[in-house]
């Protein structure tokens, strides 16, 4: 297709912590001038910047993107803000790659905010109103009923414990100990999540990611100016993205088709035909840690039902055959959520170019793909790297 | 690239709490009016009865009930009573308020289901809650059947239906 090469050139990415002292413009001009610096940019070489973030309700600031435009690097510049939920994290890049790719401008600069502390008395109210105001919202439930309710039921369809998919929230949160801008990393074991306070049967505290404060930035570059800023593009290869019903209680929650979906446009466009052995690295979405599973197997990474054993058996593991959130994930790192989720994209950039320090996988990797997921569980956005 | 110096401040509660900061609270209220299909389907709940869209291109009987069908992008053809009772698809047992702030020990835990409802189409499934069942009984595939507001109380609301208990 006539698609113009499009490179990542830079990444900045700001820590990630449960209250930032800075505000949302702040985060976002941290994140975008350790971008810029990174590319050897100045702003005034940006031609064009979308950015990304969750629901206003975060905030409590109405026109969010306008409130960020400054530390987004913004005014006075073709700028959007993009936006589809949980997803939003790995769109951005894709909104941004639309930019470049179609040959509107050379230069995109792609920014994702996120901060939830401003919610009292808790982020997790601001959820309330995805529900159906009508035929849902009189319930009075929580977002944590969504996740219940998809954890079981992907958990009874293919007989897994709880022991299976706390290992994941074991690893990730071990992973995030290389990470500096980690908020929730450490040592624990399946015992710790298993203890942890019982949210909502079947999930525990520890199997959610926690609520955060900070932003990422990445530089996309057409291959012209690509080549010339560095000897190390990573290439955006191939781009998908996917909304699934909106009554989301009329699907079956055991499997994220939409997922696959997206996936498969991403897929296609990258030339992959077996992802599970042309991919060599993964940053599927794991606010829940059951998602991580559920997400490997969307992104057709390995057969459904498979990828809680291939977890116990290490191929996961930042040595294993496959790495799958190597930064630490939502899970270890935080999750601010759009900035998470372009997190995941820089790790992705980072262990590509072999810059990913201590978190580095071995095996030299090619090509990794970065995952975001979000909404009613409708949305899926994927967005293949290749070196 | 190297993401080894990453600022930003993160405040400790002590902190949070001696930081200068602004409060605001809006009190907004929204009505929202329940729409042609949506309104059926909520008259139909007065009435003591789930109705669902039928489409008869793709044969789907659809609930909640909708004026469209999203599929075919065509009008529906018409408003079918289906049975209030079916199966429980998951559940959850829920110890938090929508807030998070945590149930006290006496509340009764929350039990939110997905419930495929007999008569729609497989898989055709809405959220409700579960009752008149201990939370360690509840299993997927157990048969529920809709509890009912008496008559004179029911105003049109999803909530007509108190919640769904084993049969």
């Amino acid at each position: 297709m006539g698609y113009r090469k499009v490179a990542i050139v830079g990444a900045g990415l700001t820590k990630f912590v449960r209250r930032a002292q800075e505000t949302g413009p702040e985060l976002s001009y941290l994140s975008s001038k350790m971008a810029l610096d990174s590319a050897g940019l100045k702003l005034k070489d940006v031609d064009m910047i979308t950015l990304g973030t969750a629901p206003d309700a975060f905030d409590g600031v109405h026109m969010k993107g306008e409130y960020l435009l400054s530390g987004a690097g913004g005014n006075n510049k073709p700028y959007i803000r993009n936006f589809v939920g949980g997803g939003t994290g790995v769109f951005a890049p894709i909104h941004g790659w639309m930019h470049v790719a179609s040959g509107a401008c050379d230069v995109c600069m792609v920014v994702a905010e996120e901060k939830m502390s401003s919610c009292h008395p808790h982020p997790q109210g601001a959820f309330l109103t995805i529900f159906d105001h009508t035929t849902e919202q009189p319930l009075n439930p929580t977002l944590i009923w969504i996740f219940a309710l998809e954890m079981r039921r992907y958990m009874e369809t293919y007989g897994l414990t709880s022991e299976d998919i706390a290992r994941v929230a074991v690893k990730n949160k071990k992973n995030a100990m290389d990470h500096p801008s980690s908020q929730v990393a450490g040592n624990f074991s399946v015992d710790d999540i298993l203890n942890s306070e019982m949210l909502a049967e079947p999930v525990h505290r520890l199997d959610i990611s926690p609520a955060s404060d900070g932003a990422a930035t990445v530089i996309l570059a057409s291959e012209h100016v690509a080549k010339r800023l560095t000897d190390k593009p990573v290439w955006i290869d191939g781009v998908g993205w996917n909304l699934d019903t909106s009554y989301w209680a009329t699907k079956d929650l055991y499997y994220p088709r939409y997922v696959e979906k997206a996936a498969r446009m991403a897929y296609d466009m990258a030339g992959i035909k077996e992802p599970s052995k042309e991919i060599h690295i993964a940053e599927p979405y794991d606010p829940f840690d059951y998602k991580e599973l559920h997400h490997m197997e969307g992104l057709l990474l390995c057969e459904r039902g498979q990828a809680a054993k291939l977890t116990a058996d290490g191929y996961t593991a930042r040595d294993g055959n496959m790495p799958v959130c190597p930064s630490g994930g939502a899970l270890g790192v935080g999750n601010p959520i759009a900035a998470t989720g372009l997190m995941k994209v820089i790790e992705i950039y980072l262990q590509l170019k072999g810059e990913a320090g201590k978190r580095q996988v071995p095996g030299n990797p090619k090509v990794g793909v970065a995952q975001a997921w979000g909404d009613l569980m409708q949305v899926g956005t994927v967005t293949v790297l290749r070196r | 690239m190297s993401i080894e110096n990453v600022p930003v401040k993160g405040l400790n509660s002590a902190e949070y709490d001696q930081a200068l900061k602004v409060t605001c609270q809006p009190d907004l209220q929204y009505n929202w009016d329940n729409g042609i299909g949506i309104g059926k389907y909520l008259q139909g709940l007065k009435n003591g009865v789930i109705l669902a869209s039928v489409c008869e291109k793709c044969g789907r009987i659809m609930l909640p009930a909708r004026s469209f069908c999203e599929l075919c992008f065509r009008p529906v053809d018409d408003y079918t009573p289906v049975q209030d009772s079916g199966v429980i698809n998951t559940f959850a047992i829920c110890h938090v308020n929508w807030d998070a702030s945590r149930l006290k020990p006496e509340e009764p835990r929350h039990l939110p289901a997905v419930i495929e409802i007999d008569g729609a189409s497989p898989g055709m499934g809405i959220m409700h809650i579960l009752g008149n069942i201990k939370p360690e009984d509840i299993k997927i595939g157990m048969k529920v059947k809709a509890v009912w507001k008496p008559e004179s109380e029911r105003e049109g609301s999803i909530t007509d239906i108190r919640f769904f208990e084993p049969i």
